[in-house]
Protein backbone atom coordinates (compact mmCIF):
# COMPACT_ATOMS: atom_id res chain seq x y z
CA UNK A 1 0.00 0.00 0.00
CA UNK A 2 1.22 3.61 -0.66
CA UNK A 3 0.40 6.86 -0.02
CA UNK A 4 1.08 10.03 -1.59
CA UNK A 5 0.76 14.07 -1.17
CA UNK A 6 2.15 16.75 -0.19
CA UNK A 7 3.75 18.34 2.22
CA UNK A 8 2.97 20.10 6.02
CA UNK A 9 5.90 20.79 7.58
CA UNK A 10 6.51 21.07 11.62
CA UNK A 11 9.09 21.82 13.92
CA UNK A 12 10.07 20.15 17.37
CA UNK A 13 7.61 19.31 20.12
CA UNK A 14 4.55 20.20 18.34
CA UNK A 15 2.32 19.11 21.02
CA UNK A 16 -1.27 17.98 21.18
CA UNK A 17 -2.32 20.92 22.69
CA UNK A 18 -1.87 23.06 19.17
CA UNK A 19 -3.01 19.84 17.17
CA UNK A 20 -6.58 20.02 18.92
CA UNK A 21 -6.91 22.91 21.86
CA UNK A 22 -8.62 21.93 25.17
CA UNK A 23 -11.15 24.15 24.48
CA UNK A 24 -12.47 22.21 21.62
CA UNK A 25 -13.16 19.29 23.56
CA UNK A 26 -16.05 19.52 24.93
CA UNK A 27 -17.34 19.03 21.20
CA UNK A 28 -18.48 15.26 20.09
CA UNK A 29 -19.02 15.57 16.38
CA UNK A 30 -15.76 14.45 14.88
CA UNK A 31 -16.17 16.46 11.56
CA UNK A 32 -16.56 19.96 13.62
CA UNK A 33 -13.42 18.92 15.69
CA UNK A 34 -11.28 18.54 12.47
CA UNK A 35 -12.07 21.88 11.49
CA UNK A 36 -9.73 23.33 14.52
CA UNK A 37 -6.82 20.67 13.38
CA UNK A 38 -3.56 22.68 14.05
CA UNK A 39 -5.10 26.45 14.21
CA UNK A 40 -3.06 27.55 17.12
CA UNK A 41 -0.03 27.35 15.21
CA UNK A 42 -1.21 26.90 11.10
CA UNK A 43 -4.51 28.43 10.66
CA UNK A 44 -4.24 27.58 6.87
CA UNK A 45 -3.64 24.21 7.65
CA UNK A 46 -7.50 23.03 7.65
CA UNK A 47 -8.09 25.52 4.55
CA UNK A 48 -4.92 23.59 2.45
CA UNK A 49 -5.02 19.96 3.46
CA UNK A 50 -6.18 17.91 0.67
CA UNK A 51 -7.20 13.67 1.48
CA UNK A 52 -3.82 12.03 0.76
CA UNK A 53 -1.32 14.67 2.44
CA UNK A 54 1.07 14.07 4.60
CA UNK A 55 2.56 15.65 7.50
CA UNK A 56 6.00 16.06 8.51
CA UNK A 57 7.73 17.21 11.67
CA UNK A 58 10.68 16.42 13.63
CA UNK A 59 11.07 15.36 16.98
CA UNK A 60 9.01 14.57 20.19
CA UNK A 61 5.84 15.32 17.41
CA UNK A 62 2.56 14.62 19.34
CA UNK A 63 3.97 15.55 23.11
CA UNK A 64 1.61 16.17 25.90
CA UNK A 65 -1.70 15.20 26.99
CA UNK A 66 -3.21 11.85 25.92
CA UNK A 67 -5.73 12.94 24.01
CA UNK A 68 -6.81 10.52 21.00
CA UNK A 69 -8.80 14.02 19.63
CA UNK A 70 -4.71 14.55 17.91
CA UNK A 71 -4.41 11.85 16.23
CA UNK A 72 -7.96 11.60 14.68
CA UNK A 73 -8.50 15.06 13.53
CA UNK A 74 -5.06 14.90 11.38
CA UNK A 75 -6.84 11.56 10.41
CA UNK A 76 -9.98 13.01 9.67
CA UNK A 77 -8.52 16.04 7.65
CA UNK A 78 -7.27 13.19 5.22
CA UNK A 79 -3.53 12.95 5.95
CA UNK A 80 -2.42 9.69 4.62
CA UNK A 81 0.76 9.76 7.23
CA UNK A 82 2.58 11.37 9.58
CA UNK A 83 6.55 11.07 9.31
CA UNK A 84 8.86 12.58 12.10
CA UNK A 85 12.06 12.37 13.62
CA UNK A 86 10.24 10.56 16.82
CA UNK A 87 7.00 10.68 18.45
CA UNK A 88 5.80 10.94 22.02
CA UNK A 89 5.09 7.40 23.24
CA UNK A 90 0.99 8.09 23.44
CA UNK A 91 0.48 9.71 20.15
CA UNK A 92 2.54 6.39 18.30
CA UNK A 93 0.67 4.30 20.44
CA UNK A 94 -2.64 5.90 19.52
CA UNK A 95 -1.95 6.32 16.03
CA UNK A 96 -1.24 2.60 15.48
CA UNK A 97 -4.39 2.16 17.68
CA UNK A 98 -7.11 4.26 15.73
CA UNK A 99 -5.37 3.71 11.97
CA UNK A 100 -3.65 6.94 11.43
CA UNK A 101 -0.26 5.65 10.11
CA UNK A 102 2.99 6.81 11.03
CA UNK A 103 6.52 6.66 10.14
CA UNK A 104 9.99 7.27 12.30
CA UNK A 105 13.07 9.10 10.15
CA UNK A 106 14.79 11.48 11.51
CA UNK A 107 16.60 11.60 7.96
CA UNK A 108 12.92 12.24 6.00
CA UNK A 109 12.32 14.43 8.40
CA UNK A 110 14.69 16.79 8.58
CA UNK A 111 15.27 16.81 4.81
CA UNK A 112 11.37 16.91 3.16
CA UNK A 113 10.55 20.88 3.22
CA UNK A 114 6.64 22.05 2.61
CA UNK A 115 4.96 22.21 -0.18
CA UNK A 116 7.45 18.80 -1.48
CA UNK A 117 5.38 15.92 -3.27
CA UNK A 118 5.47 12.76 -1.48
CA UNK A 119 5.02 9.18 -1.72
CA UNK A 120 5.54 6.79 1.41
CA UNK A 121 5.45 2.33 0.57
CA UNK A 122 3.94 0.98 4.10
CA UNK A 123 5.23 -2.24 2.66
CA UNK A 124 8.86 -2.10 2.67
CA UNK A 125 8.86 1.42 4.69
CA UNK A 126 10.25 3.74 1.97
CA UNK A 127 10.11 6.99 2.01
CA UNK A 128 10.32 8.70 -1.40
CA UNK A 129 10.68 12.94 -2.07
CA UNK A 130 9.24 12.81 -5.33
CA UNK A 131 10.39 16.98 -5.54
CA UNK A 132 14.10 16.56 -4.83
CA UNK A 133 14.06 12.54 -5.84
CA UNK A 134 15.50 11.87 -1.95
CA UNK A 135 14.45 8.43 -0.65
CA UNK A 136 14.87 7.20 3.14
CA UNK A 137 14.20 3.96 4.87
CA UNK A 138 11.77 4.66 8.00
CA UNK A 139 12.21 1.45 10.62
CA UNK A 140 10.08 -1.31 10.40
CA UNK A 141 7.05 -1.92 12.79
CA UNK A 142 7.49 -5.69 15.17
CA UNK A 143 4.81 -7.94 14.24
CA UNK A 144 3.07 -7.34 16.95
CA UNK A 145 2.08 -3.93 15.75
CA UNK A 146 2.07 -5.02 11.90
CA UNK A 147 -0.89 -7.33 13.27
CA UNK A 148 -2.88 -4.23 14.59
CA UNK A 149 -2.15 -1.97 11.83
CA UNK A 150 -3.53 -4.75 9.10
CA UNK A 151 -6.41 -5.78 11.43
CA UNK A 152 -7.46 -2.08 11.14
CA UNK A 153 -7.16 -1.23 14.68
CA UNK A 154 -6.68 -2.19 17.92
CA UNK A 155 -10.34 -2.89 18.58
CA UNK A 156 -10.73 -4.61 15.58
CA UNK A 157 -7.94 -7.02 15.96
CA UNK A 158 -9.29 -7.86 19.77
CA UNK A 159 -12.46 -8.58 18.67
CA UNK A 160 -11.03 -10.62 16.21
CA UNK A 161 -9.54 -12.45 18.95
CA UNK A 162 -12.51 -12.42 20.90
CA UNK A 163 -15.10 -14.10 18.03
CA UNK A 164 -12.76 -16.52 17.22
CA UNK A 165 -12.37 -17.87 20.56
CA UNK B 1 18.55 -11.11 33.73
CA UNK B 2 18.47 -8.34 36.48
CA UNK B 3 15.29 -5.79 36.16
CA UNK B 4 14.47 -2.43 36.78
CA UNK B 5 11.94 -1.57 39.27
CA UNK B 6 8.74 -1.06 36.64
CA UNK B 7 10.26 -3.99 34.36
CA UNK B 8 9.36 -6.41 37.46
CA UNK B 9 6.11 -4.64 37.96
CA UNK B 10 5.30 -5.43 34.11
CA UNK B 11 6.87 -9.29 34.40
CA UNK B 12 4.48 -9.72 37.08
CA UNK B 13 1.42 -8.54 35.62
CA UNK B 14 2.61 -10.51 32.18
CA UNK B 15 2.92 -13.62 33.97
CA UNK B 16 6.56 -13.87 33.18
CA UNK B 17 9.37 -14.58 35.18
CA UNK B 18 11.39 -12.04 33.50
CA UNK B 19 11.19 -9.18 30.54
CA UNK B 20 13.75 -6.85 28.79
CA UNK B 21 13.41 -3.72 27.39
CA UNK B 22 12.24 -3.62 23.89
CA UNK B 23 9.69 -6.78 24.27
CA UNK B 24 6.24 -6.51 23.81
CA UNK B 25 3.98 -8.09 26.13
CA UNK B 26 0.73 -8.10 27.16
CA UNK B 27 -0.42 -7.61 30.76
CA UNK B 28 -3.36 -7.74 33.18
CA UNK B 29 -4.50 -4.45 34.27
CA UNK B 30 -5.60 -3.57 38.31
CA UNK B 31 -7.09 -0.40 37.22
CA UNK B 32 -8.50 1.49 34.11
CA UNK B 33 -9.14 5.21 34.61
CA UNK B 34 -10.73 8.09 31.90
CA UNK B 35 -12.25 11.21 32.35
CA UNK B 36 -14.92 13.27 31.41
CA UNK B 37 -12.87 14.37 27.99
CA UNK B 38 -11.37 10.96 27.71
CA UNK B 39 -13.98 8.63 28.85
CA UNK B 40 -16.68 9.74 25.69
CA UNK B 41 -13.78 8.69 23.61
CA UNK B 42 -13.30 5.14 24.90
CA UNK B 43 -16.82 4.65 25.45
CA UNK B 44 -17.96 5.67 21.57
CA UNK B 45 -15.19 2.82 20.56
CA UNK B 46 -15.64 0.68 22.94
CA UNK B 47 -19.37 0.28 21.64
CA UNK B 48 -18.52 0.71 17.93
CA UNK B 49 -16.34 -1.73 18.34
CA UNK B 50 -19.07 -4.51 19.88
CA UNK B 51 -17.44 -5.10 23.08
CA UNK B 52 -21.12 -4.90 25.19
CA UNK B 53 -19.20 -5.36 28.60
CA UNK B 54 -16.73 -4.32 31.08
CA UNK B 55 -13.84 -6.77 32.55
CA UNK B 56 -14.65 -5.72 35.73
CA UNK B 57 -17.14 -3.30 37.09
CA UNK B 58 -15.02 -3.48 40.17
CA UNK B 59 -11.56 -2.00 38.15
CA UNK B 60 -12.90 0.98 36.31
CA UNK B 61 -12.58 4.64 37.42
CA UNK B 62 -14.04 7.61 35.75
CA UNK B 63 -13.70 11.31 37.12
CA UNK B 64 -15.50 14.11 35.68
CA UNK B 65 -12.67 16.44 36.41
CA UNK B 66 -11.79 18.62 33.36
CA UNK B 67 -14.91 20.29 32.62
CA UNK B 68 -16.79 19.56 35.52
CA UNK B 69 -18.97 21.47 37.05
CA UNK B 70 -20.02 21.25 33.68
CA UNK B 71 -19.19 24.72 31.87
CA UNK B 72 -21.62 24.62 28.78
CA UNK B 73 -24.20 22.33 27.48
CA UNK B 74 -21.42 20.07 25.37
CA UNK B 75 -19.52 19.40 28.83
CA UNK B 76 -22.46 18.58 30.18
CA UNK B 77 -23.41 16.04 27.77
CA UNK B 78 -19.92 14.25 27.90
CA UNK B 79 -20.57 13.97 31.42
CA UNK B 80 -23.65 12.21 31.02
CA UNK B 81 -22.19 9.95 28.35
CA UNK B 82 -20.18 8.47 31.34
CA UNK B 83 -22.52 8.34 33.66
CA UNK B 84 -25.08 6.45 31.38
CA UNK B 85 -22.33 4.10 30.72
CA UNK B 86 -21.04 4.08 34.51
CA UNK B 87 -24.95 3.18 35.10
CA UNK B 88 -25.23 0.53 32.18
CA UNK B 89 -22.54 -1.23 34.09
CA UNK B 90 -23.17 -0.49 37.31
CA UNK B 91 -18.93 0.67 37.32
CA UNK B 92 -18.63 0.98 41.29
CA UNK B 93 -15.90 3.72 41.07
CA UNK B 94 -17.66 6.90 39.15
CA UNK B 95 -17.02 10.29 40.70
CA UNK B 96 -19.32 12.68 39.94
CA UNK B 97 -19.54 16.77 40.86
CA UNK B 98 -19.68 16.27 44.86
CA UNK B 99 -17.18 13.50 45.46
CA UNK B 100 -14.91 13.95 42.35
CA UNK B 101 -11.75 15.34 42.34
CA UNK B 102 -8.74 15.99 40.15
CA UNK B 103 -8.29 12.25 39.13
CA UNK B 104 -4.52 11.75 40.34
CA UNK B 105 -5.15 12.91 43.21
CA UNK B 106 -8.39 11.32 43.98
CA UNK B 107 -7.54 8.11 42.99
CA UNK B 108 -4.39 7.09 45.85
CA UNK B 109 -6.36 9.19 48.17
CA UNK B 110 -9.16 7.00 47.52
CA UNK B 111 -6.98 4.17 47.70
CA UNK B 112 -7.91 2.96 44.24
CA UNK B 113 -4.20 2.61 43.16
CA UNK B 114 -1.41 1.09 45.43
CA UNK B 115 2.20 -0.67 45.44
CA UNK B 116 3.23 -3.03 42.42
CA UNK B 117 -0.12 -2.18 40.96
CA UNK B 118 -0.43 -1.88 36.99
CA UNK B 119 -2.58 1.06 36.07
CA UNK B 120 -3.74 2.62 32.83
CA UNK B 121 -5.32 5.92 32.57
CA UNK B 122 -6.36 7.76 28.97
CA UNK B 123 -4.80 10.85 30.71
CA UNK B 124 -1.35 11.36 30.28
CA UNK B 125 -0.65 12.41 34.00
CA UNK B 126 -1.61 8.88 34.85
CA UNK B 127 1.78 8.62 35.52
CA UNK B 128 1.28 10.45 39.17
CA UNK B 129 0.78 6.52 40.97
CA UNK B 130 4.44 5.85 40.51
CA UNK B 131 4.82 7.50 43.70
CA UNK B 132 3.34 5.00 45.28
CA UNK B 133 6.13 2.17 43.73
CA UNK B 134 3.13 1.17 40.78
CA UNK B 135 3.04 1.38 36.96
CA UNK B 136 0.98 3.53 35.80
CA UNK B 137 0.89 5.34 32.62
CA UNK B 138 -1.16 6.97 29.80
CA UNK B 139 -2.58 5.88 27.04
CA UNK B 140 -5.24 7.04 24.12
CA UNK B 141 -8.47 6.61 24.47
CA UNK B 142 -8.53 3.18 22.33
CA UNK B 143 -6.15 1.70 24.74
CA UNK B 144 -8.15 2.57 27.43
CA UNK B 145 -11.33 1.12 25.70
CA UNK B 146 -9.64 -2.69 24.87
CA UNK B 147 -8.42 -2.30 28.74
CA UNK B 148 -12.03 -1.53 30.05
CA UNK B 149 -13.12 -4.43 27.78
CA UNK B 150 -10.52 -7.00 28.25
CA UNK B 151 -8.87 -5.97 31.39
CA UNK B 152 -5.74 -5.91 29.47
CA UNK B 153 -2.75 -3.80 27.71
CA UNK B 154 0.04 -4.08 25.38
CA UNK B 155 3.39 -2.75 26.29
CA UNK B 156 6.84 -2.46 24.99
CA UNK B 157 9.00 -2.85 27.80
CA UNK B 158 10.94 0.31 28.70
CA UNK B 159 14.60 0.68 29.45
CA UNK B 160 14.85 3.13 32.14
CA UNK B 161 16.82 6.16 33.58
CA UNK B 162 18.49 6.19 37.02
CA UNK B 163 17.87 9.53 39.18
CA UNK B 164 20.20 9.24 42.16
CA UNK B 165 18.74 11.74 44.77
CA UNK B 166 20.58 12.81 47.53
CA UNK B 167 20.38 15.27 50.42
CA UNK B 168 16.76 17.21 51.53
CA UNK B 169 15.34 20.18 49.93
CA UNK B 170 15.40 23.69 51.55
CA UNK B 171 12.79 25.79 52.25
CA UNK B 172 10.42 26.91 49.88
CA UNK B 173 11.48 24.23 47.52
CA UNK B 174 9.24 21.53 46.27
CA UNK B 175 9.18 18.32 44.07
CA UNK B 176 8.09 20.74 41.64
CA UNK B 177 11.55 21.85 41.42
CA UNK B 178 12.74 18.43 41.56
CA UNK B 179 10.90 17.69 38.48
CA UNK B 180 11.21 21.19 36.78
CA UNK B 181 15.18 21.15 36.98
CA UNK B 182 15.36 17.61 35.70
CA UNK B 183 13.16 18.19 32.93
CA UNK B 184 15.46 21.15 32.12
CA UNK B 185 18.27 19.32 32.68
CA UNK B 186 17.18 15.79 29.69
CA UNK B 187 14.29 17.72 27.80
CA UNK B 188 11.16 17.41 26.86
CA UNK B 189 12.15 14.37 25.27
CA UNK B 190 14.96 13.35 27.66
CA UNK B 191 13.31 10.23 28.74
CA UNK B 192 11.36 9.59 25.23
CA UNK B 193 9.20 5.26 25.99
CA UNK B 194 11.27 4.83 28.89
CA UNK B 195 11.23 4.63 32.82
CA UNK B 196 12.32 7.78 35.29
CA UNK B 197 13.18 5.68 38.31
CA UNK B 198 14.26 7.16 41.53
CA UNK B 199 15.91 6.25 44.37
CA UNK B 200 18.88 7.14 47.10
CA UNK B 201 18.83 8.19 50.37
CA UNK B 202 17.66 11.41 49.45
CA UNK B 203 14.36 10.04 48.61
CA UNK B 204 13.36 9.10 52.38
CA UNK B 205 13.15 13.36 53.09
CA UNK B 206 10.26 13.24 50.27
CA UNK B 207 6.93 13.50 50.92
CA UNK B 208 4.32 12.08 49.23
CA UNK B 209 3.14 14.85 48.16
CA UNK B 210 6.17 15.69 46.79
CA UNK B 211 6.80 12.27 45.20
CA UNK B 212 3.06 12.40 43.21
CA UNK B 213 4.24 16.05 42.04
CA UNK B 214 7.24 14.09 40.65
CA UNK B 215 6.10 11.07 39.35
CA UNK B 216 3.13 13.19 37.76
CA UNK B 217 5.31 15.19 35.35
CA UNK B 218 7.65 12.22 34.16
CA UNK B 219 5.48 12.82 31.23
CA UNK B 220 6.79 16.16 30.20
CA UNK B 221 10.07 14.71 29.92
CA UNK B 222 8.80 12.16 27.11
CA UNK B 223 8.72 9.74 29.73
CA UNK B 224 6.22 5.97 30.08
CA UNK B 225 6.36 6.40 33.49
CA UNK B 226 8.32 7.68 37.14
CA UNK B 227 8.64 5.64 39.81
CA UNK B 228 9.26 5.65 43.84
CA UNK B 229 10.80 2.79 45.65
CA UNK B 230 8.12 1.63 48.61
CA UNK B 231 9.60 2.86 52.05
CA UNK B 232 7.86 3.76 55.56
CA UNK B 233 6.06 7.19 54.25
CA UNK B 234 4.33 4.69 51.18
CA UNK B 235 3.31 2.36 53.99
CA UNK B 236 2.22 4.61 56.13
CA UNK B 237 0.18 6.27 53.21
CA UNK B 238 -1.73 2.99 52.17
CA UNK B 239 -2.85 2.56 55.70
CA UNK B 240 -5.98 2.62 55.38
CA UNK B 241 -6.78 3.54 51.96
CA UNK B 242 -5.73 0.57 50.56
CA UNK B 243 -7.37 -2.37 51.84
CA UNK B 244 -5.93 -5.60 49.51
CA UNK B 245 -2.88 -6.91 49.55
CA UNK B 246 -0.08 -5.11 47.73
CA UNK B 247 3.35 -6.26 46.78
CA UNK B 248 6.69 -4.26 47.12
CA UNK B 249 8.57 -4.17 44.04
CA UNK B 250 12.39 -3.09 44.21
CA UNK B 251 15.14 -3.20 41.42
CA UNK B 252 17.63 -5.34 41.16
CA UNK B 253 20.48 -4.17 42.72
CA UNK B 254 22.69 -4.82 39.30
CA UNK B 255 19.45 -3.92 37.22
CA UNK B 256 21.14 -1.83 33.59
CA UNK B 257 20.25 1.74 33.37
CA UNK B 258 20.65 3.49 30.18
CA UNK B 259 21.90 6.72 32.01
CA UNK B 260 22.34 7.97 35.84
CA UNK B 261 21.82 11.21 37.46
CA UNK B 262 22.36 12.39 40.46
CA UNK B 263 20.40 15.53 41.95
CA UNK B 264 21.59 16.61 45.39
CA UNK B 265 18.09 18.21 46.66
CA UNK B 266 20.32 20.47 49.21
CA UNK B 267 21.30 22.54 46.16
CA UNK B 268 18.16 22.94 44.56
CA UNK B 269 16.60 26.23 44.34
CA UNK B 270 12.98 27.45 43.48
CA UNK B 271 12.63 26.59 39.50
CA UNK B 272 10.71 28.20 36.59
CA UNK B 273 9.85 26.61 33.36
CA UNK B 274 9.34 29.80 30.80
CA UNK B 275 7.01 29.51 27.73
CA UNK B 276 6.38 27.50 25.76
CA UNK B 277 7.64 24.39 27.21
CA UNK B 278 8.37 22.55 30.50
CA UNK B 279 12.37 22.37 29.73
CA UNK B 280 12.91 26.06 29.63
CA UNK B 281 13.69 26.22 33.50
CA UNK B 282 15.64 28.94 35.09
CA UNK B 283 16.02 29.39 38.72
CA UNK B 284 13.56 32.03 39.91
CA UNK B 285 16.82 34.42 40.84
CA UNK B 286 17.48 34.28 37.06
CA UNK B 287 14.17 35.04 35.31
CA UNK B 288 14.45 39.22 35.58
CA UNK B 289 10.79 41.30 36.51
CA UNK B 290 8.08 39.21 34.65
CA UNK B 291 4.75 40.41 35.38
CA UNK B 292 1.66 38.53 35.70
CA UNK B 293 -1.90 38.79 35.30
CA UNK B 294 -3.16 35.33 37.52
CA UNK B 295 -1.44 32.95 39.71
CA UNK B 296 -2.95 29.54 39.32
CA UNK B 297 -2.69 27.20 43.33
CA UNK B 298 -4.00 23.85 42.00
CA UNK B 299 -3.98 21.19 39.20
CA UNK B 300 -3.25 17.17 39.63
CA UNK B 301 0.52 18.55 39.94
CA UNK B 302 0.26 20.85 42.74
CA UNK B 303 -3.64 20.58 44.67
CA UNK B 304 -2.81 18.29 47.44
CA UNK B 305 -2.72 19.28 50.76
CA UNK B 306 0.79 20.14 51.24
CA UNK B 307 0.59 22.75 48.07
CA UNK B 308 -2.51 24.65 50.14
CA UNK B 309 -0.37 24.48 53.26
CA UNK B 310 2.72 26.12 51.62
CA UNK B 311 0.89 28.84 49.59
CA UNK B 312 -1.47 29.86 52.89
CA UNK B 313 1.86 29.82 54.57
CA UNK B 314 3.19 33.04 52.58
CA UNK B 315 -0.37 34.53 52.14
CA UNK B 316 -1.42 34.44 55.54
CA UNK B 317 -1.50 38.65 56.75
CA UNK B 318 -0.26 39.66 53.21
CA UNK B 319 -2.88 40.80 50.48
CA UNK B 320 -2.61 39.78 46.73
CA UNK B 321 -1.46 42.30 44.39
CA UNK B 322 -4.64 44.18 42.63
CA UNK B 323 -5.19 43.00 39.21
CA UNK B 324 -2.96 39.24 39.83
CA UNK B 325 -6.32 37.48 39.55
CA UNK B 326 -5.55 34.35 42.46
CA UNK B 327 -7.39 31.44 41.78
CA UNK B 328 -6.49 27.84 44.57
CA UNK B 329 -7.47 24.84 43.68
CA UNK B 330 -7.98 22.49 45.80
CA UNK B 331 -7.66 19.12 44.00
CA UNK B 332 -10.16 16.69 46.11
CA UNK B 333 -13.17 17.15 48.46
CA UNK B 334 -11.03 16.35 51.44
CA UNK B 335 -8.42 18.37 51.08
CA UNK B 336 -10.85 20.88 50.01
CA UNK B 337 -12.27 20.49 53.60
CA UNK B 338 -9.37 20.42 54.51
CA UNK B 339 -8.15 24.07 53.79
CA UNK B 340 -11.64 24.68 55.70
CA UNK B 341 -10.73 22.78 58.85
CA UNK B 342 -7.32 24.09 58.94
CA UNK B 343 -7.87 27.87 58.50
CA UNK B 344 -6.51 27.84 55.00
CA UNK B 345 -9.79 28.84 53.35
CA UNK B 346 -10.20 31.95 55.30
CA UNK B 347 -6.42 32.76 54.58
CA UNK B 348 -6.86 32.60 51.08
CA UNK B 349 -10.77 34.45 51.18
CA UNK B 350 -8.58 37.35 53.20
CA UNK B 351 -5.67 37.61 50.98
CA UNK B 352 -7.94 38.42 48.39
CA UNK B 353 -7.57 34.87 46.28
CA UNK B 354 -10.67 32.94 45.61
CA UNK B 355 -10.79 29.37 46.32
CA UNK B 356 -12.76 26.93 43.77
CA UNK B 357 -14.19 23.62 44.06
CA UNK B 358 -12.09 21.18 42.67
CA UNK B 359 -11.69 20.88 38.87
CA UNK B 360 -8.94 20.48 36.16
CA UNK B 361 -10.52 23.82 34.85
CA UNK B 362 -7.32 26.70 33.73
CA UNK B 363 -4.80 24.15 33.43
CA UNK B 364 -5.53 23.13 30.06
CA UNK B 365 -7.65 26.02 28.66
CA UNK B 366 -11.27 25.09 29.77
CA UNK B 367 -12.81 27.04 32.42
CA UNK B 368 -12.34 28.87 35.67
CA UNK B 369 -9.52 30.91 34.82
CA UNK B 370 -8.64 31.53 31.05
CA UNK B 371 -5.69 34.06 30.16
CA UNK B 372 -6.86 36.94 27.55
CA UNK B 373 -4.15 38.00 24.79
CA UNK B 374 -0.63 38.94 25.73
CA UNK B 375 -1.60 38.06 29.32
CA UNK B 376 1.05 36.10 31.74
CA UNK B 377 0.19 34.11 34.06
CA UNK B 378 2.35 32.09 37.25
CA UNK B 379 0.74 28.30 37.51
CA UNK B 380 1.14 25.55 39.56
CA UNK B 381 0.13 23.49 36.75
CA UNK B 382 2.34 21.07 34.90
CA UNK B 383 2.18 22.32 30.73
CA UNK B 384 2.96 26.13 29.10
CA UNK B 385 2.41 25.20 25.94
CA UNK B 386 1.11 27.80 22.81
CA UNK B 387 -2.81 28.80 23.82
CA UNK B 388 -2.43 25.91 26.83
CA UNK B 389 -4.73 28.07 29.62
CA UNK B 390 -6.15 30.46 27.02
CA UNK B 391 -5.13 33.16 23.66
CA UNK B 392 -2.39 31.75 22.00
CA UNK B 393 -0.21 35.01 22.57
CA UNK B 394 -0.61 34.52 26.82
CA UNK B 395 2.36 32.90 28.29
CA UNK B 396 2.53 30.64 31.48
CA UNK B 397 5.29 30.42 34.06
CA UNK B 398 5.18 26.96 35.59
CA UNK B 399 6.38 26.88 39.51
CA UNK B 400 5.88 26.00 42.59
CA UNK B 401 2.98 26.95 44.89
CA UNK B 402 5.22 28.87 47.07
CA UNK B 403 6.02 31.21 44.47
CA UNK B 404 2.67 31.16 43.02
CA UNK B 405 1.36 32.63 46.09
CA UNK B 406 4.20 34.65 46.43
CA UNK B 407 4.18 36.02 42.98
CA UNK B 408 0.81 37.09 43.00
CA UNK B 409 1.04 39.11 46.41
CA UNK B 410 4.44 40.73 44.76
CA UNK B 411 2.71 41.05 41.11
CA UNK B 412 5.78 39.38 39.57
CA UNK B 413 7.31 36.65 39.53
CA UNK B 414 9.20 36.20 42.65
CA UNK B 415 11.07 34.38 45.09
CA UNK B 416 9.24 33.98 48.20
CA UNK B 417 12.05 34.51 50.35
CA UNK B 418 12.60 37.85 48.97
CA UNK B 419 8.96 38.20 50.58
CA UNK B 420 10.67 37.84 54.32
CA UNK B 421 12.70 40.74 53.86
Amino acid sequence: MKARGSVFKYGDNVDTDVIIPARYLNIADPVELATHCMEDIDTEFVKNVKKGDIMVATKNFGCGSSREHAPQVIRDNGISCVIASSFARIFYRSSINIGLPIMESEAAANAISAGDEVEVDFDTGLITDITTGETFQAAAFPPFLQNIISAGGLLKSLKEREDNK
Amino acid sequence: MAMTMTQKILASHAGLDSVTAGQLIEANLDLTLANDITGPVAIREMEKAGFDHVFDKNKIALVMDHFAPNKDIKSAEQCLTCRNFAGKHEVVNFFDVGQMGIEHALLPEQGLVGPGELIIGADSHTCTYGALGAFSTGVGSTDLAAGMATGKAWFRVPSAIKFNLTGSLPKYVSGKDVILHIIGKIGVDGALYRSMEFTGEGVASLSMDDRFTICNMAIEAGAKNGIFPVDDKTREYIKGRVNREVTEFAADADAVYDEEYTINLSELRPTVACPHLPENTKTVDELGKIEIQQSVIGSCTNGRIQDMRDAAAILKGRKVKKNVRTIVIPATQTIYLQCIEEGLAKIFVEAGAILSTPTCGPCLGGHMGILAHDEKAVSTTNRNFVGRMGHVSSEIYLANPAVAAASAVAGYIIDPAELED
